[in-house]
């Protein structure tokens, strides 16, 4: 078994991830020998460690101590249910990002390629750790490893302007962020002076001190994951990065973000109180709602997966909310419903939007162009790219058969049962989130038919996107892995919850499968089979069974007859592609609807203008009611902060002399 | 799964192809009626469909394959969900398959593949369809959940045979929670299957289409399966509506009589659902495309609403 070694396999991979990077920057130019070299070997490398973490999931904790770090201060290294299962998580995604990487990353301006492997390795590395921790100290370090590998490759090009200007505004809420942590774990630890996380377990806190270490920790890890009012660099951030780091940070790193909220919430602190899942269900509410109505109205298609990522985060964050509340009412295995849900769609998340992610990263590519309002037609002259991305686009709606409906399906069917909540208002507040879900769900669809269709569909709206070609054999492998594991997990779900059970009887005491069975391969029923169910395979086939007739018997009664002909359009002669909707267009009736959610500038063009032009800016709000002020009011206190630089000795001495009279005073009284 | 219940699933299942197209039929007559004109045949649909799969199919040199494909995975879509929908009978080997939530998601797959085609061709109208097709769902699918999600508290289960079975087996009263939902459900109906007031399946104006925009570039076999595929969404949701509202006559399991007795329960209640249906159309009129969502978020509201009574009242 895998198991009992699982410890040492997973420490060897992250070390193998270190050399290998290594061994980038020490070539940081020879381009052939990172690309199809080192990125393949590290591609190799997350498969083990996608062994290695699926395999531990169901074996009891290990631990270890690394005599790494500072004297007395050994890194304690803790591989449990849950870090496995975000380990593999890690390990599936970033198989299919780095085989991806290796025909992705070219030579051109920007960070030279062997820097951009020590950084990506240096990334994956630091999140393995992140993991894997077991005190605040080794989490911090490798929090800040990670925060700062990403910044790197956020700004590859760091030329352009608005580059740098995402990588400040990243940095910046990372680290407030970070401090949010630090300080969370200051209260956890509960005055003993010991960081491990063992003995943050141990403690029994009050509630109120519980609750500052909950408030603290969803403020963090919140920043990290971008939750409202903490998404503002997301959007920035992950579409300037390049798209297999894109696809890392938005499929894996905010899925680490919401392992911290789960590791905090679930393990460190005792028992949970009930008003923070109200807090979270809020939250995620507000996050999924505000993520999804944005994404339809983006014009870049990577912010665009930027929105749609401030979504899914915002529907985790919800089932978490939902666990909490039944956990704090010991209402378990409805907490073991929702976790299951909330833990598989951050599985089905992060390869889905890692696929996507990838799908554009080679649109990039083969087109230079991220502006929605410039592609189309993309799936006759990038087949590969178009029908994985297709894959993608349905798991990210939400549709069956894929796997983001099993997750979908779970998270409703979590919401629905929830009869027999102490608290009254309480039960009549949880099917009003359903009702949240299913609209978020809705517009998921409308969002993902924009993306495909404008990009994929109907007539190139450039000319020379005829000539844009399809991604490199090494690409298309990448795109075709996630796209396996999108359509695997949707049609054999029972199998990965089956995998999940471990995890929810380590966190809420209770797993699906001891109030029954989760289901056979073929049924899919959580709960029970009378009150539901659900069964992809059956699904599918029988689908595709209906197709099949349909088609045998329109041949043979009929005929198959086509005739090839210019399109029709209600007789129209003269259409050009621009006569396409473009994806201002496709998103106008969003912004109409949902327009008290925007900030918009329209300028129209009078009757009378010889060269009319017509342009609408859609800004985020809360920039302007929450970030500028904050902006504002911080220059106003540093600049009366200023004040006290006087630039001579003799006053620096009287400050000094003043301290040191108040820090005598103090200590006498 | 036994013989018995294949048997039962393709008997359900020629009962869908075979009653679909008859109800749009009759819908069409009752209109002709109720507007003093003189009505087609009950069977027009069927003669529609057999002359569009003999005609040659024309289709635009830039068609992918998606826009090939997209009506037999319509039509798959709707024909499963008309099987999996307990009209007849309760036994239903595919009802384990999937449940209320599979349902709606069913129903949204085949507006994301009709949408994704009318988009392939890269025409104007094709995309103003696509646009106004999404915008009708993502208000519609939401509201639909909330009818159905009423329903499955009232019977502590998703899966619609259970439901059936627990609200048949209640007795003649009208639950408010059902009402708001009963509401609610008519009007998310009329915007899915491009009713008036939201649409009209009969227009040849350009502008104010939106099912005809969809389908504007197909034809011959592919026309006629989307055709088929829309009376077929007809009339699932007519067989959905029934099953939550007025499941009495449905047969349970093992019931040969009660069986044989469904089949014309069934065909009573989809002539007075049709007539229903026609006299709305004839008695409103078509609203602006900007009013749908007021339209679709009054339906929505509603369904939350019915959730709201049900968990208040317990009824």
């Amino acid at each position: 078994m895998i198991g009992p070694a699982a410890m040492d396999g997973v420490v060897a991979v992250v070390t193998a991830w270190l050399l290998l990077g290594i061994a980038g920057a020490v070539r940081p130019r020879q381009f052939g020998f990172v690309a199809h070299v080192l990125f393949p070997a590290s591609a190799a490398v997350s498969l083990v460690l996608a062994g290695f973490a699926v395999g531990a999931i169901p074996a009891p904790p290990q631990v270890a101590i690394l005599p790494l770090g500072l004297p007395g201060l050994p890194f304690h290294l803790r591989l449990d249910a849950l870090s496995s299962f975000f380990l593999a998580i890690l390990a599936l995604a970033s198989a299919g990002i780095s085989i991806f990487g290796a025909g992705y990353f070219r030579t051109g301006a920007g960070t030279p390629p062997g820097i951009i492997c020590l950084q990506y390795h240096l990334f994956l590395a630091a999140m393995a750790l992140v993991l894997l921790a077991d005190d605040a100290y080794v989490f911090m370090v490798s929090w800040e490893l990670m925060a700062l590998a990403s910044f790197f490759l956020v700004t590859t090009n760091h030329r352009v302007p608005e580059i740098q200007h995402a990588g400040y505004l990243y940095l910046l809420v990372a680290h407030v962020g970070a401090i949010a942590i630090l300080l969370a774990f200051g209260v956890l630890q509960a005055d003993t002076g010991d960081y491990t996380f063992d003995n943050m377990r141990a403690q029994r806190l009050s509630p109120f001190a519980a609750s500052a270490g909950f408030l603290l920790a969803l403020f963090g890890f919140g920043a990290k994951a971008g939750l409202l009012p903490l998404h503002a660099w997301l959007p920035e951030a992950h579409p300037a990065a390049p798209s297999p780091v894109s696809a890392l940070m938005s499929g894996v790193m905010l899925k680490t973000a919401i392992y911290g909220m789960l590791r905090v919430t679930f393990d460190l602190v005792d028992t949970p109180l009930w008003w923070w899942g109200v807090v979270a269900l809020v939250l995620g509410l507000v996050t999924a709602l505000f993520g999804v109505v944005f994404a339809a109205a983006q014009v870049d298609m990577k912010r665009l997966l930027a929105y749609s990522s401030i979504e899914n985060i915002g529907l985790l964050v919800m089932g978490m909310g939902l666990a909490i509340v039944f956990h704090a009412y010991h209402m378990d295995s409805l907490a073991a419903l929702a976790l299951s849900a909330m833990l598989l769609h951050a599985l089905n998340h992060a390869l889905f939007k890692s696929l996507l992610f990838l799908g554009t990263g080679a649109v990039l590519h083969a087109t230079q162009e991220r502006n929605l309002g410039k592609l189309g037609g993309l799936l006759r002259y990038m087949p590969w790219v178009g029908w994985t991305t297709l894959a993608g686009v349905i798991a990210s709606a939400g549709l069956p058969p894929s796997n983001g409906f099993v997750s979908e399906w779970l998270l409703l069917q979590s919401f629905l049962f929830t009869g027999g909540l102490p608290n009254p208002y309480l039960g009549m507040l949880v099917p009003l989130f359903a009702a949240g879900v299913a609209l978020v769900a809705a517009l998921a669809g409308y969002v993902m038919v924009k993306f495909f269709g404008v990009i994929f569909l109907g007539r190139p709206r450039e000319e020379r996107l005829a000539q844009a070609h399809d991604a490199g054999r090494l690409e298309r492998l990448g795109l075709l892995w996630l796209t396996a594991g999108c359509v695997l997990i949707g049609i054999f779900p029972v199998p990965v919850l089956d995998l999940i059970d471990p995890i929810l009887a380590a966190l809420v005491g209770h797993g699906l499968a001891e109030g029954g069975r989760i289901g056979d391969w073929l049924v899919l029923a959580p709960v029970s089979a009378e009150r539901a169910s659900y069964s992809p395979i059956v699904f599918v086939i029988a689908a595709l069974l209906l197709m099949g007739l349909a088609f045998v018997l329109v041949r043979k009664l009929f005929h198959g007859r086509i005739r090839r002909a210019a399109p029709w359009d209600c007789g129209f002669p003269l259409q050009t592609a621009r006569m396409q909707d473009t994806a201002e267009g496709f998103g106008q009736p969003i912004r109409q609807i949902f327009e008290p959610f925007f900030r918009m500038k329209r300028e129209l063009p009078s009757p009378f203008d010889s060269a009319p032009r017509y342009r609408v800016t859609v800004e985020d709000p809360l920039w302007h009611w929450l970030y500028l002020p904050i902006a504002w009011a911080t220059e106003r206190v540093s600049r009366f902060i200023g004040l006290l630089q006087r630039g001579r000795i003799s006053m620096y001495l009287f400050y000094s002399f003043i301290t040191l009279v108040a820090l005598l005073f103090l200590t006498q009284a | 799964m036994s013989l018995e219940g294949i048997a039962a699933q393709a008997f359900s299942m020629v009962a869908a192809l075979v009653l679909a197209p008859l109800l749009a039929g009759w819908v069409g007559q009752c209109r002709a009626w109720l507007q003093n004109r003189r009505a087609p045949p009950l069977l027009q649909p069927f003669r529609t469909l057999h002359k569009l799969f003999r005609k040659e199919a024309v289709m635009a040199h830039e068609a992918s394959p998606l826009y090939r494909s997209a009506p037999y995975v319509v039509f798959a879509c709707m024909l499963l969900a008309g099987m999996i929908i307990p009209t007849l009978s309760t036994n239903l080997p595919l009802a384990p398959a999937a449940d209320a939530i599979a349902l709606v998601g069913l129903f949204a797959l085949a507006r994301l593949f009709i949408s994704l085609a009318a988009m392939d061709v890269g025409t104007a109208f094709g995309t103003l369809g696509a646009r106004r097709e999404m915008l009708i769902g993502f208000l519609a699918e939401p509201a639909l959940l909330m009818v159905f999600f009423t329903a499955s508290l009232l019977s502590s289960s998703t899966s619609l045979a259970r439901i059936v079975e627990s609200v048949s087996r209640q007795e003649l009263t009208i639950l408010p929670s059902l009402a708001f939902a009963g509401v609610a459900f008519t009007m998310v109906s009329l915007a899915e299957n491009a009713r008036i007031p939201v649409d009209n399946p009969a227009t040849h104006l350009e502008l104010t289409m939106i099912h005809e925009a969809l389908v504007l570039e197909y034809s011959g076999r592919h026309l006629a399966l989307l055709e088929w595929a829309a009376t077929l969404k007809l009339f699932a949701y007519s067989c959905a509506g029934i099953a939550l509202f007025f499941p009495w006559g449905v047969a349970h399991a093992r019931d040969y009589v009660a069986l044989a007795l469904a089949v014309p329960v069934l065909v009573a209640k989809l002539a007075a659902g049709g007539f229903f249906l026609a006299l709305i159309e004839t008695t409103l009129a078509k609203m602006r495309i900007f009013r749908v969502p007021e339209f679709l978020a009054t339906a929505f509201l509603l369904g939350v609403l019915a959730l709201l009574v049900h968990i208040l009242l317990g009824a």
